[in-house]
């Protein structure tokens, strides 16, 4: 059927979402052991955005992510070790540990970084979009940004620009419906799909806990940037079970709410789906499962054993030299 | 012997257009930067030679026009992006502050900025408190930025190349007062290197440093001086982040004595790093106190006998060549 993903990758996509959930819930317990310093802010409930957007791009596409962007960078093609390296802030970190959780980056790999500053994304978005097409490639820029991130200028301007240049720019709205304590309901005039329209960019909205709904709207998304018709906006209505920061009270929300939620849970939907079409028998979901459980806890033990930064690499790579 | 003279700003867009010419992958965005040539004339002639697809108008939207220099320049294009006053930077210092300056040192290095803000700066025109400001200080105190302020229309155009070739985001801080003014200009492509300081003229009894348009006010004080028979050396950062204290140390070594001027407000004034580095390398070489001369700490008046007491004037400058000789 047009509307379902084939078996084998819906698999991988199923793997994929177990291992980001798997690779927050080990931050989780390296958290509550005192391992990690500053904050961190996981994307547990949110795993089908970024399987069933950012697992579709090529290689040598752009995302430009958020402060909640591990999902998006394991999407992209991003590794374990080095994850939980830079979240350690060790010298195996893809950002030789002086980044950290929220600016794990890889240009290598097409991930233009996670970024500490709401709405900072999109504009960065933009000019990769206009890189592409001044280079005359097809390459394509998601740019993923939250509830909160919609009421920053940055996000107007950057659709603005993007539609007047015809970008090929894909705006993914995950609208997690909390920024920080803040609701939606209290925070978002009018609705993105009234914005999204008022910029003349064409909109999709698809329900974020069903990785075949998100799938199947950014396929068609995707293909629409990539023929240089322009920009889209997608909007995924999902939520995460942690709270904005690991260790938030969350006092903002009832626990009947996140029950509610949990019961969407955008994993279990896949493996409910995968047993109905015969795909995978409980038994062999549980064993993968057990795998990728595996993959983490390895992962996290190289993490653990990488070496701290040498002292002086706090000097390094201010700048790029330059003969003077 | 006939040496060509461009204005200063002429000799911006040459620098433009000649890096243009020679790398397809540096362009030009910005407020106005296309047909009209930008607010002031600096982009004139761009348009004309490289079309809207390199030289293009924006929106007004300063934070995009930053951030998406940001994102062009990580994915393989050399961007120029013009802020028309530096006074609208405040509009894009995420851009700026957040992003292009920390995008290297928080990736571990594995990427490249290379990413030439060019703005102007500055008062005199009347302009008043929104549109007069001299806010490089800011721009120095962010690690990861490059910073210079061309006095001359010579530097005006080296230091753009400089900047453009260059792999980090260099701000280039052009004052407004200056883009009228005419110099010796070379044909040739030649470049002034970022982080080295001009000796504007050599002297033994006083170091003058100034920037920008201040080493011009200045440079016309040191004339006045020299019929006093004071000798002054006169020293133009040209690059204010980083210092060429070297050139300072060297000059201060001579003379024993330093001025420093910047058009900005006193307090947090450029003036005062250069003065905290002449304590920390030149300390035992002074025979008095550094003399700082910069704007009140005042909003920029609009009135033009109110804007004219609030900047440094020539008369300032030598009042305080005055007296740091008489300490």
């Amino acid at each position: 059927m047009a509307d379902q993903i084939n078996s084998k990758k819906l698999i991988n996509l199923y793997e994929l979402m177990v291992r980001i959930r798997f690779h927050e819930e080990a931050i989780k317990v390296l958290f509550t052991q005192g391992k990690i310093g500053g904050t961190t802010h996981l994307c547990i409930g949110q795993e089908a955005v970024a399987a069933g957007v950012i697992a579709q791009l090529r290689p040598d596409d752009f995302i430009s992510s958020t402060h909640r962007g591990h999902g998006h960078m394991l999407a992209k093609g991003g590794e374990l070790k080095p994850m939980l390296a830079e979240i350690l802030g060790r010298v195996d970190g893809y950002c030789k540990g002086k980044g950290g959780s929220m600016h794990i980056a890889s240009i290598k790999l097409g991930n233009l970084g996670a970024n500490g500053i709401v709405s900072a994304g999109l504009p960065i978005a933009v000019g990769s979009g206009l890189s592409a097409k001044m280079r005359g490639t097809d390459q394509i820029t998601v740019v993923s940004f939250g509830d909160g991130a919609a009421n920053e200028g940055n996000t107007h301007e950057s659709m603005n620009m993007a539609s007047v240049w015809k970008l090929p720019v894909l705006f993914l709205y995950e609208n997690n419906k909390y920024a920080v304590s803040t609701h939606t309901s209290k925070s978002m005039g009018g609705s993105m799909e009234k914005r999204a329209a008022g910029y003349d960019l064409p909109f999709i909205k698809a329900d974020g806990m069903d990785l075949e709904a998100v799938y199947m709207a950014a396929k068609k998304a995707i293909a629409h940037v990539r023929s240089g018709k322009g920009s889209y906006v997608m909007q995924c209505d999902t939520y995460r079970y942690e709270g904005h920061y690991y260790g938030d009270p969350m006092i903002y929300r009832s626990k009947d709410e996140v029950d509610g939620w949990r019961k969407k849970d955008p994993i279990m939907r896949v493996e409910d789906i995968m047993v109905e079409r015969g795909i995978l028998t409980k038994e062999e979901y549980q064993k993968k499962r057990v795998d990728i459980q595996a993959e983490v806890d390895e992962a996290v033990a190289f993490a653990e054993a990488s070496p701290q930064p040498p002292i002086e690499s706090m000097f390094e790579d201010v700048y790029t030299e330059w003969q003077s | 012997m006939n040496e060509r003279t461009l204005t200063y700003k002429e000799a911006v867009a040459e620098a433009i257009a000649e890096e243009m010419a020679r790398d397809s992958s540096v362009f030009i965005m910005g407020e106005d930067v296309g047909l009209h040539g930008g607010a002031f004339g600096a982009t004139k002639g761009l348009f004309e030679e490289f079309g809207p697809g390199r030289v293009k108008d924006t929106p007004l939207t300063e934070s995009v026009i930053v951030g998406a220099g940001v994102g062009a320049a990580l994915t393989g294009m050399r961007p120029i992006v013009e802020i028309m006053y530096i006074d609208f930077m405040c509009m894009a210092m995420d851009s700026i502050v957040n992003q292009a300056a920390k995008v290297k040192y928080m990736f571990g290095g594995h990427a490249r900025v290379p990413l030439t803000i060019r703005t102007a700066f500055g008062a005199g025109r009347g302009n008043a408190a929104q549109h007069s400001q001299s806010l490089e200080t800011w721009l120095t105190v962010v690690p990861g930025l490059l910073v210079v302020m061309p006095s001359t229309p010579y530097d005006a155009k080296g230091l753009l190349k400089s900047a453009i070739r260059n792999d980090n985001p260099v701000i280039v801080i052009e004052n407004k007062q200056l883009y009228g003014v005419s110099g010796h200009v070379p044909e040739k492509d030649y470049l002034v290197p970022i982080g080295k300081a001009a000796v504007r003229k050599e002297g033994k009894d006083v170091t003058l440093i100034a920037t920008s348009r201040m080493c011009n006010f200045a440079s016309s004080a040191v004339e006045k001086l020299s019929s006093e028979g004071i000798d002054v050396e006169l020293i133009d950062p040209r690059t204010i982040k980083p210092l060429d204290m070297e050139t300072i140390a060297a000059s201060i070594a001579k003379t024993h004595r330093a001025v420093v001027v910047n058009e900005g407000p006193t307090t947090g004034g450029f003036s005062n790093e250069v003065s905290s580095k002449i304590m920390d390398t030149c300390f035992y070489d002074l025979d008095a106190p550094v003399v700082r001369v910069a704007a009140e700490d005042v909003p920029i008046p609009y009135n033009s006998i109110l804007e004219d007491e609030v900047i440094p004037s020539q008369k300032d400058i030598l009042c305080a060549v005055h007296k740091v000789l008489e300490s």
